[in-house]
């Protein structure tokens, strides 16, 4: 609880003191080609492999004859947008950014230069994490969407080159009965999630005391707290919206 | 001129200095001097606002930068400009850039002047021509200048050096002192410098506070330290071995 505490402490102050919006304009773009540019590779090779997997598995359980092919593009288009790209991609998103947001501010920390900004009266909180929550924030939906589209066609080439489903049916079923209602759910996952992560990495950093083993461990948790913090974020999201 | 008054702190019930009070003279190197884990970047960390003391003020020029409003604290954090131990540069950015940058967060100065203002602090601290050069790239004393640099380049009225000496061989340690000297001389700063290192008392103590244990015992000058006959400074003043045979 005190560090739920301090959490909001410490959310609280990346609003207080602001530095002027030119001064966040370089920073947040710089962290969104960090962030969002820098992970297009791993995101692109996750997601091409999850809709791959969905498909051929969905095809292995569906084995009755009553039951058309094209569900099973229906099934891979459903668990993509309403789980798989958002839930994993965040996950990967946590193991790649997260660690590397609490290992650059914990270094920070501990090498003084978090101390150097305060000592100038700069808000180092605010300066050195809005631009990463804000960058986030704007770079994550967009590798979800990118993740969901490249699972789908990942579906597509394994379900073709197998022979599972035919083109035409696969098709038909990602188009088949498509409640829209999905896409604007999977966007509101990606934000909360992307903040989660940003926030609590960031914290994580912040308050990192001590050496090298620190800020090792400081990355560890952050990975952590926001893989817990994102699963029960997701189920408190479709409990609540679907 | 920085007055502290009756400056005391603890952690976690753990009291790390007791009523510390002083004054650190304007165009001096002030040196507040002790063994480790005496409590001396704990005061030091008062003094520049990264800890609150518990008990006491602090005053620049007579301003309580303890207990002052926002706007207060805003102002007085201009005048202050600081040298970490580690020199604390920022590692995303070149040399040109950390310098600059107290300049970029605190001033409205255009960016060819800002430039400038670099290559003047760089030329005063000995360094010309390494602006685009990454931290990583510089060794250690070269980082302490740009330090230094960094630390004077928003006319500081009053700097601070936590262990300036530190990591570095014993000559260009020299050069660090007497550039903190230098520049004490020509910027007319107040400048205190936290050391455990008995050369730089020597070179450069024109004020000196010593600390054991959390407490104030002594407080004079390079002149008169080898002189006293306090135990505990004795003890931390001959401590090595060429300073017992000066003795």
């Amino acid at each position: 609880m005190k560090n739920f505490g301090r959490y909001i402490l410490f959310l609280i102050s990346l609003i207080q003191r602001r530095e002027s919006f030119k001064t966040y304009f370089s920073l947040t773009i710089n962290e969104c080609i960090k962030i969002g540019y820098d992970s297009l590779f791993i995101v692109s090779i996750v997601s091409v492999f999850i809709g791959a997997v969905t498909t051929i598995q969905t095809a292995y359980n569906l084995v009755s004859p009553f039951i058309p092919d094209y569900i099973i593009a229906l099934v891979v288009r459903d668990m993509t947008l309403l789980e798989l790209s958002p839930t994993i991609i965040a996950i990967v998103f946590a193991g790649k950014v997260g660690s590397n947001i609490a290992a650059e501010i914990g270094t920070m920390r501990i090498t003084e230069q978090i101390d150097a900004l305060e000592v100038m009266g700069v808000n180092s909180s605010s300066y050195l994490v809005l631009p990463k929550i804000v960058a986030s924030i704007l770079m994550f939906p967009i590798l979800v969407i990118l993740s969901a589209t490249l699972a789908i066609s990942g579906g597509y080439m394994a379900g073709v080159l197998t022979e599972v489903i035919t083109g035409a049916e696969y098709i038909y079923g990602i188009r088949y009965e498509f409640n829209p209602f999905n896409l604007p759910f999977a966007l509101i996952k990606a934000y909360v999630f992307a903040f989660i992560v940003s926030s609590i990495s960031s914290f994580q950093g912040y308050y990192t005391s001590g050496g090298a083993l620190e800020v090792g461990k400081s990355s560890t948790n952050a990975v952590t707290n926001s893989c817990i913090a994102i699963l029960i974020a997701d189920y408190l999201l479709a409990q609540i919206l679907l | 001129m920085i007055e502290i008054k009756n400056i005391s702190k603890s952690f976690d019930n753990k009291q790390v200095l007791f009523d510390i009070s002083g004054k650190f003279v304007k165009g001096k190197t002030n040196l507040i001097i002790g063994a480790s884990g005496t409590g001396k970047s704990v005061l030091l960390k008062c003094l520049v606002g990264l800890l609150k003391p518990d008990i006491g003020e602090v005053l620049f020029d007579g301003r309580d930068f303890t207990n002052g409003d926002k706007n207060l604290l805003t102002d007085i954090r201009r005048d202050i400009g600081m040298l970490f131990q580690g020199s604390a540069l920022f590692d995303s950015k070149n040399v040109e850039e950390n310098i600059k940058f107290p300049l970029d967060v605190l001033s409205e100065l255009p960016e060819n002047e800002k430039i400038e203002k670099v290559n003047h602090c760089l030329k005063l601290v000995g360094l010309e021509n390494i602006n685009k050069k990454m931290p990583s790239e510089i060794s250690g004393g070269m980082k302490k200048r740009v330090g230094i640099a960094r630390a004077i380049v928003n006319d500081s009225k009053y700097l601070f050096c936590d262990e300036p000496n530190s990591g570095l061989d014993p000559l260009t340690a020299i050069k660090i002192d007497d550039l903190i000297l230098e520049l004490t001389r020509k910027l007319d700063t107040t400048t205190i410098v936290v050391t455990h290192d008995m050369n730089s008392v020597i070179e450069i103590g024109e004020y000196i506070m010593f600390l054991h244990n959390g407490k104030k015992i002594w407080e004079g000058d390079n002149k008169n330290i080898l002189k006293s006959k306090i135990k505990e400074l004795n003890d931390f003043v001959f401590s090595n071995k060429l300073m017992k045979k000066l003795k």
